[in-house]
């Protein structure tokens, strides 16, 4: 075998800790290694070039490269292998950044390590046979999890470019939070006539379905064909026949339900539908307000409805989709307010949210659209907004900045001011921050044009006097404590992830971080994918994001999609599991630790019971290899030997520099 | 029931709140935990200490831990919050291998061994308990609107007290509903009254407390509940003060919660030094029928 050995400087990244041109010389000793040299960038254009020229000249069967984390670069140096007629998987990466310029600084021992990792990639290498994929078939179907504002984009590109979508919604309607918000910033448009025509494109596009009150159960299979399971909810309502009507809710006499989607500032009917707009426009019942489902007697709903659609003894169901992608926009939750004990969150009746506070002044809201305390109805004369509640602040566990509250809360002052001309507005910030285009020249507009008073420093306490509030807080650029008298209190609470967000990961088998947001493959260079093949994300499912940027991933997932999609065949991954059938004696110890269930029984001519790889299935984790007591089961370019030949380089003796 | 713990009376029990000293020892009686008075105990350092010298301040509120564990108690408690933030500190201290011989050196003794404390408010409530309460209460506390003050060290630092929370403690709260009292949602409950500032800045004090008593008033607060010294002192020795700067009359009595406790427990108003309070609280507890 004649292999060639590149070592990367990274720049400086490695060469300012490692003697790359000493590990380069040091390598030519070493087994089979015919040619080496170091590069100042192996990944650049010149970088790969040498490397295709080399394997060319040197008649090279297999190469290392000594540089970054194969996970940013293998498949680079792989098509760079494959494009000088060698097989894709005679490469070999040492990773001589992450794992050791970045974490030393002494650089003598860093080099010995650095060659030492060569040394174990050249003895693995030469253990490597090709491999060759196989192609599969795609499902061109799209799941879209969530149909927030991301979802929907993503949904109706896909549908527009003529895949069939299957939209799974937990709520009752489409829309998710810019359902319930009444303008957007910084334009002042009415968000629901922005996003109320793409609702209803969803709805009626010929391409999409949608399963709304439902809940993703379990999603198996792999990039290109998904078997989704989806659990559609109860909703006591035969949804094929509902017309939308509203007659039972006019008519039911339990009125006393939390309104969801008025944020819990008004109570709604058992039997609801969620708001005018909403998508699909069909009533479901509370069954825990329901008289009927909770003793046995009312009907009224059953009685009144024109279509005979009410059905008290639905039950939840379960429907399987086939699907070759997935997208997750699922957007966030807000944060729990009444946590803060010394702002009476939750305690006094006109401390109230954000988004409470945006129903408020929404004009298909409880109100109609008049700002009224909720305690007493009265016009509030002074309202205090109070930013970063549950936004940077390490004591309630959420150092991370939401992002829009700040232009949020600068929205809703404005706002406030178009509605009550006579009032003033407060608002406690601790930064500004608008980085959005025309967002600074917004929050600029309410201080100048609207006379919001901004005032710099965290709020440490409110409470009541009388019927008004004291919001205590201080002033950190007058370098003084302020206090100020309030009508009303709005907490501008900060986002965080949706409540069932890791399980639904787990389903999904993407990785999330401490504080449940969905992980893109790369920040940078990956942001709307994931270390999953097939499933991509968008939205705030991902961190706080705003309007545009939720548009925009959404778009860019359906693209990623799209891309997905335009193959007829996808190339499975060989680095997968193979059974040597003549030494398996068809104990299935590798099937029961499976956790992909990539393995299943089969019977050989003599009728003998084998195990065998479902290629496409299996994820390459080897877990049944370290299994099976016959070593029958073996992981494809990480065999027994191809480990051991690696083990055994790194136990040759040390080479000094 | 069974409880024994070593007790620390700290300075102001033997001196200006020694009604608090009184009532909680006969509360805890009445309760059944067993108070053992950790023998020739020393001032903790109270405030001035620390503010000179945190070495010293941690010497002499460990000294006190350290006899208690000679004495074979495992646990001290404490009725003044203050003394409580002295001696937690210093058990953390000691608890620092690094730190202690620094310690150890003043004291010319080893800390390894030293009891840990608590607040006789936390033990009542974590070891006594709101049943065993509510149980034990011959005179309930009805007609009586009660406002729980804490100040702001009962339960802060929260990493250094480790007990209930930090912006709205419920322990008195609790404890007052048990005894059947009416307890009003006290906002301020964790603000300052103006603490030691009493000396060399009244205005503080009467600025601070004075905005207290107005929220206590405006709620139809009968009596203020307290569970600290200072606080007691400045709410109900300076109330006169505090009238007289702000142009205000309040006169609400201002007790500690082991005397309303203890009342409730069935104590006489001798048994829990009611005539030590500057403002009268008789007249009212008379009128709820307590008295
Ligand atoms: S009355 Fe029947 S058709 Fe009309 S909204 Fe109600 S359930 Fe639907
Ligand atoms: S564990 Fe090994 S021997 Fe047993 S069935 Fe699986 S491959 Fe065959």
């Amino acid at each position: 075998m004649r292999i060639g050995v590149f070592v990367c400087h990274c720049g400086s990244n490695i060469a300012a800790t490692v003697d790359c041109p000493a590990v380069a010389e040091q390598a030519k000793k070493l087994q089979d290694v015919v040619f080496t040299t170091d590069t100042m960038y192996t990944c650049s254009e010149p970088g790969q070039n040498e490397i295709i020229e080399a394997i060319k000249e040197h008649k090279l069967d297999g190469v290392v490269v000594a540089s970054c984390s194969p996970r940013m670069h293998e498949a680079t140096f792989r098509r760079a292998l494959e494009r000088a007629g060698l097989n894709r998987y005679m490469l070999e990466m040492a990773n001589i950044r992450e794992h050791v310029s970045w974490i030393g600084k002494n650089k003598e021992r860093n080099t010995v390590k650095a060659f030492e990792l060569v040394s174990i990639a050249v003895a693995k290498l030469r253990n490597d046979q090709p491999l060759y994929a196989n192609k599969f078939d795609v499902t061109k179907r799209v799941l879209v999890i969530g149909g927030g504002v991301a979802g929907i984009q993503a949904a109706l590109d896909c549908a527009d470019a003529g895949y069939q979508v299957v939209m799974v919604e937990r709520e009752q309607s489409i829309g998710g939070k810019m359902a319930k918000i009444d303008k957007t910033f910084p334009t002042v448009d009415c968000s629901s006539c922005i996003l109320g025509p793409k609702m209803v494109d969803v709805s009626q596009h010929e391409n999409i379905t949608l399963y709304a009150m439902s809940e993703v159960e379990k999603i198996e299979g792999y990039v290109g064909n998904f078997d989704v399971q989806v659990r559609k909810k109860a909703t006591y309502v035969n949804w094929d026949n509902c017309t939308g009507c509203g007659a039972c809710m006019e008519k039911c006499p339990s009125k006393k339900n939390v309104d969801k989607f008025n944020e819990g500032i008004s109570t709604c009917t058992s039997i609801n539908i969620p708001f005018p707009q909403a998508i699909p426009k069909k009533a479901a019942i509370n069954p825990e307000g329901c008289l009927m489902l909770q003793k046995g007697k009312c009907g009224v709903c059953a009685k009144i409805c024109p279509t005979k659609c009410i059905d008290f003894e639905q039950k939840d169901e379960i429907v399987t989709e086939k699907v070759g992608a997935v997208i997750a926009a699922t957007g966030y939750d807000m944060f729990d307010h009444s946590v803060y004990k010394q702002y009476g969150a939750g305690q006094y009746p006109d401390v109230i949210t954000s988004l409470q506070y945006e129903r408020l002044m929404n004009a298909s809201g409880p109100t109609g659209g008049h700002i009224k305390r909720p305690s007493d109805g009265k016009e509030p004369k002074k309202v205090v907004f109070v930013q970063c509640v549950g936004s940077r602040d390490p004591a309630v566990g959420r150092p991370y900045c939401s992002g829009f509250c700040c232009m949020y809360t600068a929205k809703q002052a404005i706002l406030t001011k178009d509605h009550i001309p006579d009032s003033d507005s407060y608002v406690f910030y601790m930064d500004i921050r608008s980085p959005g285009k025309g967002y600074d020249e917004f929050t600029r507009r309410a201080q100048e044009q609207y006379g919001v008073q901004y005032l710099r420093g965290r709020v440490s306490m409110i409470y009541p006097k009388g019927d008004r509030y004291i919001v205590r807080g201080s002033d950190t650029l007058a370098g003084t404590q302020v206090e100020v008298e309030a009508d009303l209190v709005v907490l501008a609470v900060g986002a965080e992830s949706a409540k069932n967000a890791p399980a639904l990961a787990e389903k999904m088998r993407i990785s999330y971080d401490s504080y449940g947001f969905f992980m893109e493959a790369h920040p940078k260079l990956k942001p709307v994918e994931t270390n999953t093949a097939g499933v991509y994300l968008a939205g705030s499912c991902l961190g706080p994001r705003d309007i545009p940027t939720s548009v925009g991933q959404g778009s860019a997932a359906a693209a990623k999609v799209m891309t997905l999609f335009s193959k007829d065949k996808l190339e499975s991954d060989p680095q997968v599991s193979r059974v040597n059938t003549s030494r398996c004696v068809g104990c299935m110890k590798c099937a029961a630790t499976c956790p992909f269930g990539a393995i299943k029984e089969v019977t050989d001519r003599a009728g003998n019971v084998k195990a065998e790889v479902i290629e496409t299935v299996c994820q390459g984790c080897g877990i049944c290899t370290v299994t099976c007591p016959q070593g029958a089961i073996q992981l494809q370019h990480f065999t027994d030997n191809q480990i051991l030949a690696e083990v055994n380089a790194l136990c040759q003796a040390q080479v000094d520099f | 029931m069974s409880i024994s713990v070593g007790y620390y009376p700290g300075c102001s029990g033997s001196g200006t709140s020694v009604e608090y000293d009184k009532s909680t020892r006969a509360v805890c009686k009445k309760l059944g935990i067993e108070l053992n008075d950790i023998d020739d105990w020393s001032c903790c350092g109270s405030t001035p200490a620390h503010t000179v010298n945190h070495t010293l301040s941690a010497a002499l509120s460990a000294r006190n831990l350290v006899l208690a564990a000679k004495q074979g108690q495992e646990e001290v408690v404490t009725p003044c919050p203050s003394c409580l933030a002295n001696l937690r500190t210093a058990s953390r201290k000691i608890e620092d291998e690094t730190y202690r011989p620094k310690v150890e050196a003043l004291l010319d003794e080893s800390c390894e061994k030293a009891a840990t404390v608590a607040s006789t408010l936390q033990l009542i409530v974590e070891k006594v308990g709101m049943d065993a309460i509510k149980k034990a209460v011959v005179k309930p506390l009805k007609d009586l609107n009660v406002a729980c003050y804490y100040g702001c060290i009962m339960n802060r630092p929260p990493e250094l007290m480790q007990f209930d929370d930090s912006e709205n403690p419920m322990a008195m709260d609790n404890i007052m509903e048990a005894c059947g009292a009416t307890v009003l949602p006290f906002p301020l409950k964790v603000e300052c009254c103006g603490a030691a500032g009493g000396m060399p800045r009244k205005d503080l004090v009467t600025e601070l407390s004075g905005r207290l008593l107005d929220v206590a008033a405006s709620l139809n607060t009968e009596i203020i509940v307290t569970a600290c010294p200072l606080c007691q002192m400045n709410l109900d020795l300076r109330q006169g003060q505090v009238n007289r700067a702000n142009g205000t009359s309040y006169d609400i009595p201002v007790v500690y919660f082991t005397q309303l406790l203890g009342l409730a427990l069935g104590l006489s108003a001798e048994e829990v030094g009611l005539s030590k309070l500057v403002v009268d609280p008789t007249p009212r507890l008379r009128f709820a029928g307590v008295l």
